[in-house]
């Protein structure tokens, strides 16, 4: 199990190196750059900053300077907010974007997983068919949408909870971002649970159980491992990108996370930003999808590492 | 009795304890961005100037209806010729660690943004100061540009040429000072909470990026008595339409910007804690000066005249922008704005006379197909205007319009890098308060600026001229001629004049509408 979780970490690294240097040069043929602003620059001004910045080197060479950096664990200064290095951005933003992101995790995987074995043990009954037309709208409504309409609610009608900003953190803050970035996850869940539920419940192991008379909830619990399967390798790219931050969730909470660094660096032409939050996502996907092959060995005993 | 009264007693010294622990007024305040930096020199936005203006002071500065006033500078002349400068510190300015503010504080601010080194953007701002543009060349020494203490309280400024909107440039947040023992011993990072060393009203205490910048009162500010707000919280509410919400929640005092289809929903709501006024912002579109059929001045005064401005400023700006038949903004002190000689006219009688130019041309029905493809960047207001200037044009001159839009960036590097286009959308906030910051746009030597290549030799003449005048009324009258050619020309076509957009609480006090839309928090006072 150890030196399969190795093999695959060393295995990332080529992958990582390509969507690196994909990345870099897809950037960078991207017209305008870093310093094309409303006000335009005047010639001299654009040279000093082109200089001070290493554009005018040939882009090989800007490139393995990159590399060269990257391999050091530095993501080199930001071309816009030029205050913070790329690496204390993503370090100072990331947490935020982590504990919104599981909280919002664990609040789909329960709902979702919940609302679906619930709806797949009534098939075709009416407690079912609600069950899955709320899903479907969760999946069908936008985020863009449900915060705003939380905000409205819960915020100015209800005065309940803020409307936006991290506070200190507390879990008033944290509600409305959590259930916005949640709601279309836990639907997606549910779908997934309620189909692979029903395929198990009619596996032949299942009806085995079944037909030597084990209690209700024994079937259901050795039915849900297998269902389990297609929702956890749906969770690892999901996962990845919900701890990577939402930029939607949290433009409108106005919530300090990663995700408008997705946006705004590539807007912006802010090159080494792009590059930051393109590494930090793969890196993310790298570790969810090992996470979910790991976690496929402890549910399926047909599968083995070793 | 006694007792009671003790009693009493205690209560009352403790109300007043708590009311004196909660005397501390904090301003929450929507700021619209992040800024990209706190380093004065590197900024180029209003909204890094908002929090810069509030931590630091320059040798003049605005009052809260904006205008110029005495700042770290407590009086100055300047020499019969135009050309020097001298400023007089205050004696009691210090700076928030409780050093006095010094002369060579500003050299040695002055200096750091022409240093080629620093590669600040905004350093052409101050080319008019003797050798700044050599020396933001690499070509002489930051030591020999024109500034220089001539004591611990004189700061004197040599410039280049008289230059009439001097005081003006020296409000720009890139000629604020720096506390230079400080900047040299942390360098880059002496932005940072904790090493920040500012002379103005408040000072540094928190930056958290995304979330809020903290200001707290500076006690060694000299006019620390009367700053009324001890807290200001800096908000980068970027999401105006969250941030609209969070006013009316009351978590914000004031917010920059609102969604301007959101303007009659909310006047009808907040009444007048909606503050639309008119500032230095001119919407136009860029004609291309160079290319058949946009280098017939007939065709770009029959396109100019067949727009309906009343129209876009009412019904897409929703009122939240006034049409414009100048270049320069209507509001600078002592400047007239020329008007294009239509702007008399009813809409109706333009259009007549915009198919009688277009005919002329020999270009519309029966003549040669009018083609034209408009620019803008991605921006719902920017597409809803092409739009309809594309209908009106249709309608009008049977031109047939095409749109194209890009980003920000491809659209400002495609122009600014000569790429070919018809017609482009553009536009300008002042950088200062002076005409000349617009008419800037139209000379043939900006080699960036100057979209359209637009290019009259007379018009050069007369901003030159201008330039050279040291009698404001002379030059006020000089500016305008040179205004009237390139409207005459039509080198570019005006089509609105943005209203700057805030929501302002009736808690609040001491906030002022104004052209140069400035507002320091040291002026706000809040009712809780």
């Amino acid at each position: 199990m150890l030196s399969y979780t190795l093999r695959r970490l060393l295995g990332a690294v080529p992958t990582l190196f390509v969507i690196v240097t994909v990345a870099f040069f897809l950037v960078r043929f991207a017209p305008g750059g870093p310093f094309d602003l409303e006000q335009p620059l005047a010639p001299q001004v654009l040279e000093n900053l082109r200089r001070a910045y290493r554009l005018d080197q040939p882009l090989y060479l800007q490139y393995l300077d990159y590399l060269g950096k990257l391999v050091r664990g530095d993501f080199g200064p930001s071309y816009v907010a030029i205050d913070f290095t790329v690496g204390e951005m993503l370090r100072r933003a990331l947490p935020y974007s982590v504990t919104l992101g599981l909280s919002a995790l664990v609040l789909a995987i329960i709902g979702g997983v919940a609302a679906g074995v619930f709806a797949a043990l009534r098939q075709n009954s009416a407690a079912d068919y609600s069950v899955m037309t709320v899903a479907t709208v969760g999946v069908t409504v936008p985020n863009f949408v449900v915060a705003p309409v939380l905000q409205l609610v819960f915020g100015l009608m209800l005065g309940l909870l803020p409307l936006g900003g991290w506070g200190d953190g507390d879990l008033a803050h944290l509600v409305m971002p959590t259930v916005a970035l949640a709601l279309p996850q836990m639907a997606v869940i549910a779908r997934l649970t309620r189909s692979s539920m029903i395929e198990a419940l009619r596996a032949d192991h299942i009806r085995t159980l079944r037909a030597c008379g084990l209690p209700g909830h024994v079937v259901v619990r050795h039915a849900l491992k297998g269902a389990l399967l297609p929702v956890i390798s749906y969770l690892g790219p999901a996962a990845a990108a919900l701890v990577t931050g939402s930029v939607v969730i949290e433009k409108i909470f106005a919530i300090p996370g990663v995700g408008a660094y997705f946006v705004e660096g590539a807007l912006n032409r802010d090159y080494t930003l792009v590059m930051g939050t393109v590494v930090t996502l793969a890196g993310f996907v790298v570790v969810f999808n090992l996470l979910v092959d790991l976690a496929y060995a402890a549910l399926d005993p047909r599968v083995r590492y070793d | 009795m006694s007792r009671i009264r003790t009693f009493l007693c205690a209560v009352a010294a403790l109300c007043a304890i708590s009311a004196g622990a909660q005397a501390e007024t904090v301003y929450h305040r929507g700021n619209a961005g992040d800024p990209k930096t706190l380093d004065a020199h590197q900024t180029s936005i209003d909204v890094e100037a908002n929090i810069l203006w509030d931590l630091l002071e320059g040798l003049v500065t605005y009052d809260e209806a904006g205008r110029i006033v005495p700042g770290a500078a407590e009086s100055w002349t300047l020499s019969p010729d135009g050309t020097v400068y001298t400023f007089k510190l205050r004696a009691n300015g210090k700076w928030s660690n409780g050093d006095p503010v010094r002369a060579s504080d500003f050299v040695f601010s002055f200096r750091r943004i022409m240093d080629p080194q620093t590669a600040a953007k905004y350093a052409s701002l101050h080319y008019p100061i003797k050798n700044a543009e050599k020396v933001n060349r690499g070509e002489m020494k930051p030591e020999e540009l024109g500034v220089r203490a001539v004591d611990d309280l004189t700061v004197e400024i040599t410039l280049e040429r008289p230059t009439p909107y001097f005081l003006e440039l020296l409000t720009h947040q890139t000629a604020l000072p720096m506390h230079q023992a400080s900047v040299e011993r942390f360098g880059k990072d002496f932005v940072r909470p904790g090493n920040f060393v500012s002379n103005g009203a408040y000072s540094l205490a928190e930056n958290v990026p995304g979330d809020h910048i903290k200001l707290v009162k500076n006690p060694h500010y000299w006019d620390a008595a009367n700053v009324q707000t001890d807290v200001v919280m800096f908000y980068p509410t970027e999401d105006n339409a969250a941030a609209v919400r969070r006013f009316m929640a009351g978590e914000l005092d004031t917010n920059y910007q609102f969604p301007i289809d959101q303007l009659p929903f909310l006047t009808e709501k907040l009444g007048d804690q909606v503050k639309t006024s008119p500032y230095l912002a001119i919407e136009y579109y860029a004609i291309n000066n160079r290319k058949e059929p946009f280098s017939d001045p007939r065709v770009r005064r029959a396109l100019a005249m067949a727009i309906d401005r009343d129209f876009l400023a009412e019904k897409i700006w929703s009122g939240a922008a006034t049409p414009a038949y100048s270049l320069v903004p209507p509001g600078i002190n002592g400047y007239t704005p020329a008007e294009a000689d239509f702007a008399a006219m009813s809409q109706l009688d333009r259009e007549d006379e915009a198919r009688k130019l277009i005919e002329e041309a020999g270009y519309g029905p029966g003549g040669k197909p009018l083609k034209i493809e408009i620019r803008y960047n991605t921006n719902d207001a920017h597409k809803k205007v092409a739009t309809a200037i594309a209908d009106m044009w249709k309608e009008v001159l049977g031109a047939e319009v095409t749109l194209l839009n890009t980003d920000i960036k491809t659209h400002y590097a495609h122009l600014q890098n000569r790429g070919d286009f018809d017609v482009a959308r553009a536009g300008w906030v002042g950088d200062y308060a002076d005409a000349q910051n617009f008419l800037y746009l139209g000379l043939t030597g900006n080699a960036v600026g100057n979209y359209g290549q637009y290019s009259n030799p007379k018009y050069d003449e007369l901003v030159k001229m201008s330039d050279a005048t040291l009698d404001p009324a002379e030059r006020a009258r000089i500016m305008a001629e040179a205004e009237a050619v390139l409207l005459a020309d039509m080198g570019l076509i005006p089509l609105l004049n943005r209203s700057s957009l805030h929501l302002v609480s009736d808690r609040v006090k001491g906030w002022a509408p104004n052209v140069r839309n400035v507002h320091r928090s040291r002026y706000i006072s809040i009712d809780r």
